[in-house]
């Protein structure tokens, strides 16, 4: 990439290395997820390897998708943002490049050790420590250079954005050293410091705040500057998002305890964990909503504009996701749900229909503005509004797949006989299964699809761009 | 005074410092100014959407 696209102040550097880094590592995490998808379907895919195998892949793909992928565009907007809303350019430039080339080396450390199977079990916090200790180096230099560009703003105001992702980089580092706190035995080998029932505890804490923060509070940054954007009006009640910030923030990290419901986990921790994930509906909501009606009396810009259409659908899905989360850690409920694919679908719901989705709109409106083009000038809309369409359709197959499996074997595993002996054995709720595991590697192959025709959109945008840029440049000589 | 108190004092706090921020966020002498700052987006536009060719609203 030329210099030609450098901003005379801002850094997009980094912000640029960040957008390009987010559509590769979104490939890769979600070619292992369809991958291992078809393992569950048909386990001849296998190949009777142990680094191919489910068990060891399927970490891969989760780290992947959340930290390379949805990291990426975290870290890529957030730099964008920090820098146009508080108008200064970043607070360090070499803690930024110190950061790209290190959390691109946690990523690569984590797909060598993974299929290894080197891991310390703890989900979403698999890495063992070697690694983790980089990735707490990378994620402190994260939040000062953020932080720092904040204190050095030159707009009176801190926008929304900005709170959300401070929040976001804040908590994470808190939560990621604590679960991650383990004493090593080797340099590939460490046991977590914390006991038994208090180390679940503490994962889900930590598991359910991956969520909150990493996934929600993040992205939710991206929402309240990119939706504005992308449709050229300001978000619909700026004093609804202050309220929205503080509900959501202080009453996500109490919500962990719904993982472990029915477990050795005290009762009065579960119930709270409960109790504060269906107070968790109002906050999600209320963000939800400002998000949608910042479109009011501008809908009829969906219909020409697929980069919208991803950011409004996006916030469809996260409000389905954020209704089925409350409604899932109910006791009664989650009896049904524990252990069966219906989790999984919940899961996708956020993770494609909202995380994905609003990073694709963001990553279209951010791509050609980094490349001196008008935000949103990609090389063709046509294929952004195909992708657009494989990706909802690819959504809603996955969920409503995993929503059927999920449902069933919860039905199936309950059932009991007259004489109290189980109905059906484990194997044969596998076996019923699988045509809900065919639909599922369907749907993310769609969303997959989608996501190449999406590198090549900003292929062809980035060699336009470099060709404008060269013709600029002939022109002046 | 027991842990319960302590426990009973907390939802108090958590209930003062809500009822805290909606006030804050809605006083009718900060409408003005949040209104400017969500505007704080569009400052220094210099990429308005080519699909739309909306202008920047804060000026």
């Amino acid at each position: 990439m030329s210099t030609a696209f450098d901003h005379p102040e801002y850094n997009y550097k980094v912000v640029r290395q960040f957008a390009i880094m987010t559509v590769v590592w979104g490939i890769v995490g979600m070619a292992v997820g369809v991958l291992i998808a078809a393992q569950l379907a048909f386990p001849a895919l296998n190949f009777d390897t142990p680094w191919l195998s489910f068990g060891r892949l399927r970490p891969l793909h989760t780290n992947a998708v959340i930290f390379a992928f949805g990291g990426s565009a975290l870290f890529a907007t957030s730099y964008y943002i920090v820098q146009r809303t508080c108008r200064t350019p970043l607070f360090s430039d070499t803690l930024a490049s110190f950061t790209f080339w290190g959390w691109q080396l946690v990523i690569v450390l984590a797909a060598i050790t993974l299929p290894l199977g080197l891991t310390s079990t703890k989900e979403y916090a698999e890495l063992e420590w070697p690694i983790d200790i980089l990735v707490a180096l990378v994620w402190v230099a994260y939040v000062v250079n953020f932080l720092g560009t904040i204190a050095i703003r030159k707009e009176s105001h801190i926008y929304v954005a900005n709170w959300f992702f401070a929040a976001f980089m804040i908590m994470i580092a808190i939560l990621y050293i604590g679960n991650n706190l383990a004493i090593p035995v080797s340099l590939t080998k460490s046991y977590s410091i914390w006991p038994g029932t208090i180390d679940a505890m503490i994962q889900w804490w930590w598991g359910h705040n991956a969520v909150g923060f990493f996934l929600t509070a993040g992205f939710l940054g991206i929402m309240y500057y990119f939706v504005p954007k992308q449709a050229g009006r300001p978000v619909y009640s700026y004093r609804l998002s202050i309220v929205h910030f503080w509900a959501l923030i202080s009453i996500y990290v109490w919500a962990g305890g719904h993982h472990l419901h029915y477990s050795a986990l005290p009762d009065w921790a579960q119930t709270a964990g409960m109790v504060m994930s269906l107070i968790l509906l109002a906050p999600s909501w209320g963000g939800m909503i400002n998000g949608m009606m910042t479109l009011s009396g501008a809908w009829h810009k969906l219909r020409t504009d697929p980069i919208l259409r991803f950011l409004v659908v996006s916030l469809s899905f996260y409000g389905m996701s954020t209704f089925e989360g409350p409604m899932m850690s109910i006791k009664t409920v989650n009896a049904l749900s524990h252990d069966t694919d219906w989790t999984i679908g919940h899961v996708h719901s956020g993770a494609l229909g909202w995380v994905a989705m609003v990073s694709i709109g963001a990553l279209y409106n951010l791509i050609p503005a980094l490349f001196g083009r008008k935000a949103g000038e990609m090389h063709s809309i046509k294929l952004i509004n195909i992708h657009f369409w494989l990706a909802t359709v690819g959504t809603v197959l996955y969920i409503a797949s995993m929503w059927v499996n999920g449902i069933m074997q919860g039905l199936m595993w309950r059932a009991v006989n007259a004489d109290g002996t189980l109905t059906y054995s484990f194997v044969e709720s596998v076996e019923a299964s699988h045509p809900g595991y065919v639909v599922r590697v369907l749907g993310g192959a769609m969303f997959l699809l989608g996501m190449l025709i999406m590198a090549y959109n900003v292929y062809m945008t980035v060699r336009k761009a470099n060709k404008e840029a060269d013709n600029a440049v002939a022109a002046q000589a | 005074m027991d842990i319960n108190d302590v426990r009973g004092l907390g939802s108090v706090f958590a209930l003062i410092a809500f009822s805290g921020i909606i006030w804050w966020a809605y006083g009718s002498s900060r409408k003005k100014r949040f209104d400017d700052d969500a505007h704080i987006p569009f400052i220094d536009d210099d990429d308005g959407n080519p699909l739309h060719g909306d202008k920047d609203r804060s000026k």
